[in-house]
């Protein structure tokens, strides 16, 4: 069931480097991260990838397959004929430390922009109560790996740089809809999608829950509903003249 | 060597509290540390966020008794010492049982987001040893849930910070993609820790008078493993060559139920959820198998039946649980035997099968992450038929030996927490002890580690500069060997491969006295080898070269396990001798003891800590004397006797 399978594989840093060819076995079953482990125990001791559970748990080993946003541990071979030849290149929107490991620093960053959950007051640990159904919602987005794939490809940043200091990407506006849909959080955070967190720059085309691998329905659940929430505060008349009011005073 | 990869450059850090390790245990200690005002670091090999703790399933055990209110601390610590057969710690033990529904609690402000039981608590899920349903959980991702949570609080803290100092990262920073070779010392007392950035390779030192051990486990010494390439055992063995002494180093845990097949996923787990929830095990021709392995300690535990094992999910109160819920030891050894029989599945494992016992919508709802693991790991639909599984090398009960109440190592300053420590799951962990564990001890490592540094007060050890800059050219070496000429030169990877066949065939879930011996004489062949592998390319990322240093641990822990499984010639829990097959209660009272002398690991025998006597009386007489042995039954008895 083995063959010689074609790959190209991105060798080199943020300032030079090139796709290089090599040609690995392949065996039943396994998938690109596979090849990759086997690049290196025989042919590029030193070819960097970034790898962890080897099980789509941890979203570390993500890059590009021909192209697309994938986690190179569950991208199976048998998606790919025996005479394709495989392209794996490091993800576009950051800058490359080394071959497929790239420098994932802003979104560490924008972690830290986003206000942490605020707990209920006079609520007493062993005392929080919330329905099941009410609790799912939030649930969904924190099935999210931070594989940062959603980053990735929003176009908002892949090839705009400029925008990166303006825009939180999918993965932290879904932050910020998880939290304002936290049955008991207590901040606001409504204002601050729009005015900080640059929800503005979303125009809903769903790449980022295209390409999620816990599909996540990104766009759908989390993105669209924060949008109408901003749409109807900024709209709502009587928000409007308390805003005026309140300013005022 | 270019002059970029052989510079000997190293930063300095200054900190009060370095934690190695960022998964549940770590990151629960630096919350502590730093809540306590200690300027904390945390130093992690991978992202920060990423950790092993991620892979864990099932839940956290805690006795909050909101689904079955007769549940308590006293039911959750008896399970355990039943689960570790009577070796645990029994300090440990109590404390865990005492303390995890407060942690479990506490997460929830740090806002976690828990399956809700109707009333709008915290769901508990049945798993294996545990007598009434106690794992609170998040589908089949708590651990995943416990990493983002603490994360989250994390930073909530560096805000906190932010917002008072204008600087997030006084107290609390996070060094991620760091790997710490050596502990420093001054005198007999940790002064601080040296290591390397993984993206470019470039060295740092930090100075601190107190260092907590949360570095995981040592799973890929093993080649079926379910733990990931961070898993070399770095944190047993710094703590080894820093003094510090490891417990029960032969009981290692194979999860029963590892993906089997295809090949590149040999390993990968199979959440015990699966079993918790309804799975059973079936053999190739058919049979409920584990009604056959029973073992009498367990036998007034479990149904006998499987019209009772099945009446139990719908009436826990009036029927036994099913075998499928025994502990990992014994399910894992029942599927290994199945196999080897010949009546094991086409790929060489056993059929784990939830397909026929829950409606397809139930199964993707309780299992979602295992629905698509299996979907797209292995093209199988479960909800439609069964999965194959196999045992897998999934965690370590023996480390680095720590006071239960404040987890301090024998070295001053050195504190440990989560697997890297040991003693608290005895010879076997019960599954979702280990997240609970994590997050009770993690606690207690950071209170531990707060109040050392402040009975210090201005005594603090310092950083010799020659120790650095020794460090520095240890790390260096793998990129010298070329320039030698001693013999030829070693591949890390080849070296690790063969290490991970040595120990999953000989001192893997079944253990022989002569195979035994015959890895201590193979890990002399590769210790001798370790010296001559070479790497190439520069400091940048460079995986041969972070394998290559990973390797030395991996070997002295290997040997640690080799030399206590040799010398245990009896079968407990996540060791089990063929030629000892039972269980000694001459032997429940040793803990074996590994350290280095030099080079050379030492092996030693201690006693088990005493078990309190309000402790024993939480188990019927007739139970204790299955463990203990007939002089220590005298001792209770004069006891009771005199009460």
């Amino acid at each position: 069931m083995s063959y010689q399978g074609r790959f190209r594989v991105w060798r080199g840093d943020d300032d030079a480097g090139e796709l290089a060819d090599y040609s690995v076995e392949v065996n039943e079953g396994e998938v690109v991260l596979d090849i990759i482990h086997r690049l290196q125990a025989t042919q590029a001791p030193d070819l960097a990838v970034r790898w962890n559970c080897k099980a789509g748990k941890c979203g570390s080993c993500s890059a590009e397959v021909n192209g697309r946003p994938r986690l190179l541990c569950m991208t199976r071979m048998s998606t790919f004929a025996e005479t394709d030849v495989v392209t794996v290149t490091p993800l576009r929107a950051f800058p490359v430390v080394r071959d497929l490991v790239t420098d994932v620093s802003f979104n560490y960053q924008k972690a830290r922009e986003i206000p942490a959950f605020a707990p209920p007051k006079g609520v007493q640990p062993g005392e929080y109560r919330m329905a099941q159904e009410d609790v799912a919602r939030s649930q969904e987005f924190r099935k999210c790996i931070e594989c940062f794939l959603c980053q990735d490809t929003c176009h908002v940043v892949r090839d705009h740089e400029e925008n990166k200091a303006a825009f939180a990407g999918p993965r932290f506006l879904m932050r910020v809809a998880e939290l304002d849909m936290h049955p008991l959080d207590s901040a606001d955070r409504v204002d601050a999608a729009q005015d900080k967190h640059g929800l503005g720059y979303c125009n809903i085309t769903k790449c980022c829950t295209e390409v999620c691998p816990e599909h996540i329905k990104i766009t759908d659940n989390a993105l669209i509903p924060l949008k109408e929430r901003v749409v109807s505060r900024k709209y709502d008349p009587i928000v409007w003249l308390g805003s005026k009011i309140s300013r005022r005073s | 060597m270019t002059e970029a990869t052989s510079s000997t450059d190293v930063e300095r850090y200054d900190f009060d509290v370095v934690v190695i390790g960022a998964g549940g245990a770590g990151l629960r200690a630096a919350i502590e540390a730093r809540e306590q005002g200690m300027r904390t670091v945390i130093l992690t090999k991978s992202l920060f966020g990423k950790a092993h703790t991620v892979m864990a399933e099932g839940g956290a055990a805690a006795a909050m008794g909101n689904v079955n209110p007769n549940d308590n601390w006293q039911v959750h610590f008896r399970d355990t010492l039943r689960g570790g057969k009577f070796l645990n710690n029994p300090r440990m033990a109590e404390l865990h049982a005492k303390e995890a529904p407060d942690r479990v609690w506490e997460l929830e402000t740090y806002g976690a987001l828990f399956d809700r039981t109707k009333d709008g608590k915290i769901s508990q899920r049945n798993f294996g040893g545990h007598e009434y349903p106690r794992l609170a959980h998040v589908g089949d991702r708590t651990g995943l849930e416990l990493i983002r949570t603490m994360q989250q609080k994390i930073v909530s803290l560096q805000q906190d910070d932010e917002r008072e100092f204008g600087d997030g990262e006084k107290f609390l920073k996070v060094l991620h993609e760091f790997t710490v070779t050596e502990v420093l010392l001054d005198g007999q007392s940790v002064s601080g820790v040296f290591g390397y950035f993984r993206q470019d390779g470039r060295f740092a030192a930090f100075e601190a008078p107190a260092v907590i051990f949360a570095a995981g486990g040592i799973g890929k010494a093993f080649k079926v493993t379910s733990n990931s390439w961070e898993y070399t055992g770095d944190g047993h063995a710094l703590a080894m060559r820093a003094g510090a002494t490891l417990i029960n180093m032969e009981f290692i845990q194979f999860h029963p139920t590892g993906m089997v097949w295809p090949p590149s996923v040999k390993g990968i787990l199979v959440t015990e959820s699966v079993r918790g929830d309804g799975g059973v095990l079936r053999n190739s021709e058919g049979n409920r198998f584990m009604f056959d392995y029973i073992p009498d300690v367990f036998k007034a535990q479990y149904a006998t039946t499987e019209e009772e094992a099945d009446r139990w999910y719908k009436d826990p109160e009036n029927n036994k649980r099913p075998p499928e819920l025994l502990p990992r030891d014994e399910v894992a050894r029942a599927i290994n035997n199945e196999v080897k029989e010949g009546r094991g599945s086409p790929h060489g494992g056993v059929f784990l099968d939830v397909s026929t016992r829950l409606p397809a919508e139930e199964i993707t709802r309780r299992l979602p992450s295992m629905y698509h693991q299996f979907k797209e790991l292995a093209d199988v639909d479960i909800t439609a038929e069964p999965m194959e599984v196999g045992p897998t090398c999934h965690y370590v009960m023996g480390g680095i030996e720590v006071d239960a109440d404040t987890a301090a190592a024998r070295v001053p300053g050195l504190f440990a927490a989560g697997e890297v420590s040991g003693g608290m799951h005895g010879s076997n962990r019960l599954g979702g002890n280990s997240l609970s564990d994590l997050l009770v001890f993690g606690r207690r490592a950071g209170t531990g580690a707060a109040d050392y540094v402040r009975a210090l007060g201005d005594k603090r050890p310092a950083l010799a500069a020659a120790d650095v800059a020794a460090a520095a050219e240890a790390a260096l070496r793998p990129f010298a060997v070329a320039a030698e000429d001693h013999g030829p030169l070693e591949n890390p990877y080849t070296l690790h491969a063969e290490l991970q066949l040595t120990m999953n065939e000989l001192v893997g879930i079944i253990r022989r006295d002569h195979e035994i011996r015959d890895a201590l004489v193979k890990l002399d062949e590769l210790d001798k080898r370790l010296p001559r592998v070479s790497v190439a390319g520069d400091r940048r990322f460079n995986p041969g070269w972070h394998l290559a240093l990973d390797l030395r641990n991996m070997l002295v822990i290997s040997r640690a396990v080799a030399m206590a499984a040799l010398e245990r010639t009896e079968s407990r829990g996540g060791h089990t001798r063929e030629d000892h097959p039972k269980m000694d209660p001459e032997w429940r009272q040793v803990n074996l003891v590994v350290a280095l002398e030099g080079d050379t690991v030492t092996l030693t025998r201690q006693p088990v800590p005493t078990i309190r006597v309000d402790l024993l009386r939480l188990f019927d007489r007739e139970e204790l004397g299955k463990y203990l042995t007939a002089a220590e039954l005298a001792v209770l008895d004069q006891e009771e006797a005199t009460k």
